[in-house]
């Protein structure tokens, strides 16, 4: 016994200097040796204090986790995980937990108002964020989560509805309300374009292509300088306004009509309810979907492409109508963020903004979607707290900046949940035929996003 | 003609870089069967490590001599950024290997972004300029101020590219056609689970193509410092996507195809930039990408894939 300990002890010890050894190799050029632009070239600096802090850190933490967490002799589990149990003890949307959600979203900017007027501005700007990003990952998740496909490019519908409402109220004078549902049958419009000649191609090819198509449009958008202003962007979109109100100071606004004093935060407090409400119904257009025969087919598709062809499904049209779908709710949000932002510019339609809300369906566990929502409020408003950790200043020095760890720590967090939870973190799915008895499907059990 | 010449230099030099890359993603899909999305940034990491051990020896160490500073710089890089494969694979796919189709591609753009992100902090978000090293060249063509004619030159530079990614080509052909190593690459691509019960050591096998396919990019990470002279954390977005591009376009799984469809991915940007114009080039590779996916989707010299059930 006491040897089986001793060696355990010695391959712990064995391993965390591996692993130390192999973290002085890879940071020597990156943390240890630093090049910088000085004048007449460049200059080398060194940082030994770094590189060894790192090394030491990496063994205590190596050699604590082969200690105390993964130990060799544990029992084998059976039954499902504690993960599992938490899962399915988690609240599903469309019950009573829905409605409390629901309720609470709506109380929240009062509740900010009253309760924090100092930063009211600042909350609700982050509230309004993190409802886009559940929108569009509500709207990824159609096509990801229910239908199977990797959509690398879900950015390009974005920016179409962003552009097309920032093109029609430049050219054309569009107000907001006019330009929505336009800019979600563009984005519909192009998803068709962009899913026809792509479908026949297998999952990660298919992410591949739809990268590139995501690019494509950037770069357009980028270069065509005379429609779409190029790097410049579009600026001057109008505000959306209730019902024909402006929610300027002055006679005849919103203000001035309701009787009520003038103040700033009526117009966020406004483009969050537009945004909320636009989260809702793609909450419910998605769920009744999925009760429809087309919902059916998606998650058929996600589960056996080959079975789904010999039982008769079209997958092209079932394809098709999730690209198009899922595009569309893609593009109502790009219209709500042009008129929010009140301006467009290619920079906001990078691939990385794809990366972001593909991270957040697929660690919120695919075809999740109260995960969407747990998802995005985590990352978004980790991001947020991240910009606002300038005390950390004091412990690391005055050259500290918490924002450019930001990506960084994304990227970590990326592969380490899929790494540890590769169905994401809420694991479990509400089932869409149910025999009986309603019961929730743990997503190991299924097998999903196979998609070729 | 003289332009379409000195075009055609420039393509296959450009070409043979993003083959060398492209290298990499065809070895790893052939053999694992997923898209190796940070591939892209270990030719990144190759090349800041190009840079920073060209500085080291020159400004630090003290070595004039070029040829020497360049081989021991191109060992250096090979070796390093190889560390940084093995990584990569060892901490991000392997426990994914047997999980749905998906997920280690997930892992990639996550691994990618960090490796950005990574360079980005610890060596700034500064381009980093390095001044060109290898001057003068051959003359092909004089220029001729009457009737036009530019002049057409082979760079020294351009000659030591296509040099080397013809010598390494061979070398790593050899090395898959006649080694044991090769051999068990490709037991391990026609059917892995059979390989590992004849006695192949898979995941052996498995580390050791990430290691050549991050030799190779680091490679493919100094030539791009040479060529270009300017560096960033971001370059192996564009690079890795394209080189991806020449890996499909030349039929994934097949190293002669990789090389192949790299040079064209090559000729194509250069003469697209030359005749039409520089800002779609990216629209270029990307459409090409898309339409060989479309329409060929084995490639040039790939074998058509059997679906199986």
């Amino acid at each position: 016994m006491a040897t089986a300990t001793d060696n355990r002890i010695a391959d712990s010890v064995r391993d965390a200097f591996i692993a130390a050894l192999l973290v002085g190799v890879l940071g020597f050029f990156f943390l240890a040796l630093r090049t910088e632009i000085a004048p007449g070239g460049l200059a080398l600096s060194t940082r030994w204090g770094l590189w060894f802090s790192a090394i030491a850190i990496v063994f205590v933490i190596r050699l604590a986790l082969n200690l105390f967490l993964f130990k060799a002799n544990r029992p084998v589990r059976t039954g499902p995980s504690t993960f599992a149990k938490i899962g399915a003890s988690l609240p599903d949307l469309s019950g009573w937990t829905g409605t409390i959600m629901l309720v609470v979203a709506i109380a929240l900017p009062f509740l900010v108002t009253t309760f924090l007027p100092a930063q009211q501005r600042q909350f609700i700007d982050l509230m309004i964020l993190i409802l886009t990003y559940v929108m569009l990952g509500w709207g990824l998740n159609i096509v990801v989560g229910l239908a199977g496909l990797l959509d690398l490019g879900f950015v390009a519908f974005y920016a179409i509805g962003a552009y097309s409402f920032a093109l029609l109220a430049h050219y054309f004078d569009f107000s907001f309300w006019m330009a929505l549902p336009v800019a979600g049958i563009l984005a519909a419009f192009w998803g068709m374009i962009l899913g026809f000649p792509v479908l026949r191609l297998r999952g990660d090819y298919l992410a591949i292509v739809t990268l590139a198509f995501g690019e494509i449009i950037r770069v357009v958008l980028l270069n065509w300088y005379d429609f779409t202003g190029g790097p410049n962007g579009i600026s001057g979109i109008p505000k959306p306004t209730f019902f024909g109100l402006d929610f300027g100071r002055g006679e005849g606004n919103f203000a001035a009509v309701f009787g009520i004093p003038y103040s700033t935060i009526h117009r966020f407090i406004y483009l969050y309810f537009i945004i909320l409400l636009l989260a809702v119904i793609t909450y419910f257009v998605t769920n009744r979907l999925r009760r429809l025969p087309i919902g059916r087919a998606w998650e058929a598709l996600r589960e056996d492409e080959i079975a789904c062809r010999s039982l008769g499904i079209n997958t092209t049209n079932t394809k098709l109508t999730a690209f198009a779908i899922g595009a569309m709710f893609g593009g109502f949000a790009g219209a709500f963020f042009a008129t929010r932002q009140g301006f467009v510019s290619p920079e906001s339609f990078t691939f990385i903004e794809s990366a972001i809300i593909l991270a957040i369906v697929v660690l919120g566990g695919l075809g999740s979607q109260f995960g969407v929502v747990v998802a995005s409020t985590v990352m978004i408003g980790g991001m947020e707290i991240l910009r606002n950790l300038g005390f950390l200043k004091g412990a690391f020095g005055p050259d500290f900046d918490p924002v450019q760890y930001r990506m960084l720590i994304f990227g970590l967090a990326m592969v380490l949940i899929m790494v540890w939870k590769p169905r994401g973190l809420v694991t479990t799915r509400e089932p869409t035929a149910v025999l009986k008895e309603k019961k929730k499907i743990g997503a190991d059990l299924v097998a999903q996003g196979e998609g070729h | 003609m003289e332009y379409f010449v000195q075009q055609l230099i420039n393509g296959l030099t450009l070409g043979s870089i993003y083959g060398l890359i492209a290298i990499g993603y065809t070895m790893v899909y052939g053999i694992i069967g997923m898209i190796n999305f940070a591939h892209g940034d270990i030719f990144m990491i190759g090349s800041f490590i190009a840079l920073t051990m060209f500085l080291v020896l020159t400004s630090v160490l003290g070595f004039t001599f070029l040829p020497v500073v360049l081989l021991i710089v191109l060992i250096v890089a090979m070796l390093f950024t190889s560390a940084w494969g093995w990584t990569v694979e060892r901490l991000a796919y392997r426990p994914l290997r047997g999980s749905f189709r998906l997920a280690p591609l997930i892992t990639a753009i996550g691994m990618s972004i960090l490796l950005q992100n990574f360079v980005r902090v610890t060596q700034g978000a500064r381009v980093k300029p390095l001044p060109p090293q290898i001057q003068g060249g051959i003359t092909l063509f004089e220029g001729n101020a009457e009737t036009g004619a530019i002049v057409v030159q082979l760079s020294y530079m351009q000659l030591i590219i296509i040099v080397t990614t013809v010598v390494l080509m061979t070398i790593f052909s050899l090395i898959i056609a006649k080694t044991p190593l090769g051999r068990s690459q490709r037991a391990c691509e026609q059917d892995r689970r059979m390989a590992a019960l004849l006695g192949v050591n898979v995941d052996r096998t498995i580390s050791l193509t990430f290691l050549m396919g991050a030799a190779l990019a680091a490679v493919a990470g100094l030539m791009f410092l040479l060529l270009y002279g300017v560096i960033d954390f971001y370059i192996g977005f564009l690079a890795g996507i394209k080189a991806f591009t020449a890996a499909v376009l030349g039929g994934i799984g097949s190293l002669p195809g990789a090389m192949l469809g790299g040079l064209l991915i090559g000729l194509i940007e250069v003469f697209w930039s030359g005749y039409f114009t520089v800002e779609y080039k990216d629209v270029a590779a990307f459409s090409i990408l898309a339409i060989v996916l479309i329409f060929l989707p084995s490639g040039l010299l790939g074998r058509p894939e059997v679906e199986k059930v």
